[in-house]
């Protein structure tokens, strides 16, 4: 959902700031206690960001510039795999978790509306997320600045380069979310919705992959006209994602009529 | 405070939930007043959870109407019914790795309340649980998390509370503390809608019943619903058996028939259908004198609400069978 589509919904009392709050609150004392997830929000960023330091660092400085290009644009696509792979495992297992549990139709009951848990959840998944991809982003980008040759920090601190990467970072990590949400709310077992989620938030990490391989030439203006693309099929995605959040078919399972 | 059906906070109109082919519950009509305690009693698969969550809003009805806490049961107004009304699932369903406490703020973010620690503080002064309220509620025994359960849904003082099967699973003495808690906030002048299993509880804390087993079989009073079933009756117990029965009981004053009770546990055992007890006793003591019988007993025969629902169920059972 956009910001202002946000703060409108919000104004109008559609959506319930407090409620959103709430939810996003809970779900991230949960987080902070559950070893699963913050296993994974400590073991994969470690890994993600290990993997292109070490690459940056034993590439070789005698080759082209295009394929230099493509060296960094490769290792620097490992950054983006954290804030797509992250909160999809995180969303894909929010519902259909708490279906499990028991815990959903209690809250069901209370007055939040399937919007407001949607975005809390959303937000719940988002925040960790973006906040450790520009974590692992800003301290890559200071390795290279300090430790890398010259030529390769070149390539590698281009603006449109790094611009790409803090835009598509919170707008493949939406992307990741809403699929994962999707999932969440039609799957019937955690860990299918684990595993259908991380793939169908993996699509939007091709063109990404194209721009890094120069396939597509990573320039300002088709950086940000990527980020518009991602900006709208995030909208897209929230706008398909909160009528299928049929109450009676997640308790019942079985579609309302 | 007592109970006021004038003043009906449920109005349920011969609301209908089908699942495709298959019928939840069917044609189902009744009020519950202003603080009344209703109990809503049936056996496994009645229909009795889909109609709490379907007054609940979770459950859209096939066809009929309702009116809950004064609103309209329709799509557009769930948000404003389940801003009034409270209601506690089977399972208390709590987040384990938070604690008590934690728990109960999130529902009151989920309701949008004001002075939340108050809230919090009043619920569970009311469950008798502040001392475990830092407790993760993984570390509470199932008696315990009921309570927490139950402390969820006085958060928002809910006009109608609806308790899904509260004590089922819990042992005699945690059932005991959730009777009592009920019978608490009964005096305070809440409206309650109960479903259970155990018989004796509803007719301990119930000021009305129904009887659903996908239809609604019966409804009213426990004393009433005993009184549409059976016929006053009184017991008779005699050290040895009649000689003839027939000739004692036949043609005294109020009583309409007689029956050997072969369950009875003294060596004679006779059941009378009486119409008036208080008019019929007198007289079959005399004659049981006159008889030169050894009575040890004369007593008026009790149906409990158990043999009420067992009676209807049962003809429910033989009508399928038929």
């Amino acid at each position: 959902m956009s910001a202002i589509r946000a703060i409108r919904a919000v104004r109008s009392g559609r959506i319930d700031a407090t409620r959103v709050r709430a939810v996003v609150r809970k779900e991230v004392t949960d987080y902070r206690r559950n070893r699963f997830v913050l296993g994974t929000m400590t073991v994969l960023p470690i890994v993600f960001l290990a993997n292109p330091i070490i690459n940056i660092f034993t590439t070789p400085t005698n080759v082209s510039r295009t394929a230099l290009d493509a060296r960094v644009g490769s290792t620097m696509l490992f950054l983006l795999l954290v804030p797509v792979i992250l909160p999809a495992t995180i969303a894909a297992t929010s519902i259909v978790t708490e279906r499990e549990q028991g815990t959903l139709e209690p809250v069901l009951t209370t007055p939040v509306r399937s919007e407001e848990l949607l975005i809390g959840k959303a937000l719940a998944a988002l925040i960790p997320a973006v906040g450790i991809a520009y974590a692992m982003l800003g301290i890559f980008l200071l390795m290279v600045k300090l430790f890398a040759h010259q030529q390769i920090a070149d390539v590698a601190l281009e603006g449109p380069r790094i611009l790409a990467q803090v835009l598509f970072v919170p707008l493949l990590a939406g992307w990741a979310i809403w699929a994962g949400l999707a999932v969440s709310v039609r799957a019937n077992d955690v860990r299918v919705a684990q595993q259908l989620g991380t793939l169908a938030s993996l699509p939007p990490l091709a063109v990404t992959a194209l721009m890094a391989f120069n396939v597509i030439t990573p320039t300002f203006r088709v950086a940000l006209l990527f980020a518009v693309g991602l900006l709208v099929l995030d909208v897209g995605a929230y706008r398909l994602i909160a009528p299928m959040f049929d109450r009676e078919r997640l308790i019942t399972a079985r579609r309302s009529k | 405070m007592t109970a006021t059906r004038e003043d009906p906070v449920l109005v349920v109109d011969k609301l209908t939930k089908k699942f495709g082919s298959r019928t939840a519950y069917s044609d189902v009509s009744f009020t519950v007043g202003r603080g009344e305690v209703f109990g809503f009693l049936g056996p496994n698969g009645a229909g009795k959870t889909t109609t709490v969550r379907s007054l609940g809003t979770l459950i859209t009805p096939t066809s009929g109407r309702a009116t809950v806490a004064g609103i309209p049961l329709e799509a557009a107004n769930a948000v404003e019914i389940r801003e009034r009304i409270a209601i506690m699932t089977e399972a208390p369903g709590l987040y384990g790795r938070l604690s008590v406490t934690e728990n109960l703020q999130y529902f009151v973010g989920l309701y949008h309340l004001s002075d939340g620690e108050r809230r919090i503080k009043r619920a569970l002064e009311a469950v008798n649980l502040t001392d475990r309220a830092q407790d993760t509620c993984n570390s509470l025994s199932k008696g315990l998390r009921q309570r927490v359960g139950l402390a969820r849904t006085l958060l928002n003082d809910p006009e109608i509370l609806f308790l899904d099967e509260p004590t089922s699973g819990l042992d005699p003495v945690a059932a005991r503390g959730v009777h009592d808690l009920i019978s608490g906030l009964r005096d305070r002048g809440v409206t309650i809608f109960f479903t259970t299993h155990r018989l004796a509880e509803a007719e301990a804390l119930c000021d009305r019943v129904a009887i659903l087993n996908t239809t609604l079989r019966s409804i009213g009073k426990p004393s009433e619903l005993r009184e549409q079933l059976f016929h006053k009756g009184l017991i008779v117990a005699t050290a040895a058996p009649l000689a003839d029965p027939g000739q004692v009981f036949t043609g005294l004053p109020g009583v309409e028939s007689w029956d050997t009770d072969s369950g009875g546990g003294a060596p004679g055992s006779y059941r009378l259908a009486v119409s008036d007890p208080a008019v019929a006793a007198p007289e079959v003591v005399r004659a049981l004198v006159h008889a030169q019988a050894d009575v040890l007993s004369v007593s008026e025969s009790r149906h409990s609400l158990e043999d009420v629902y067992l009676e209807l169920v049962n003809e429910d059972v033989e009508a399928t069978q038929r």
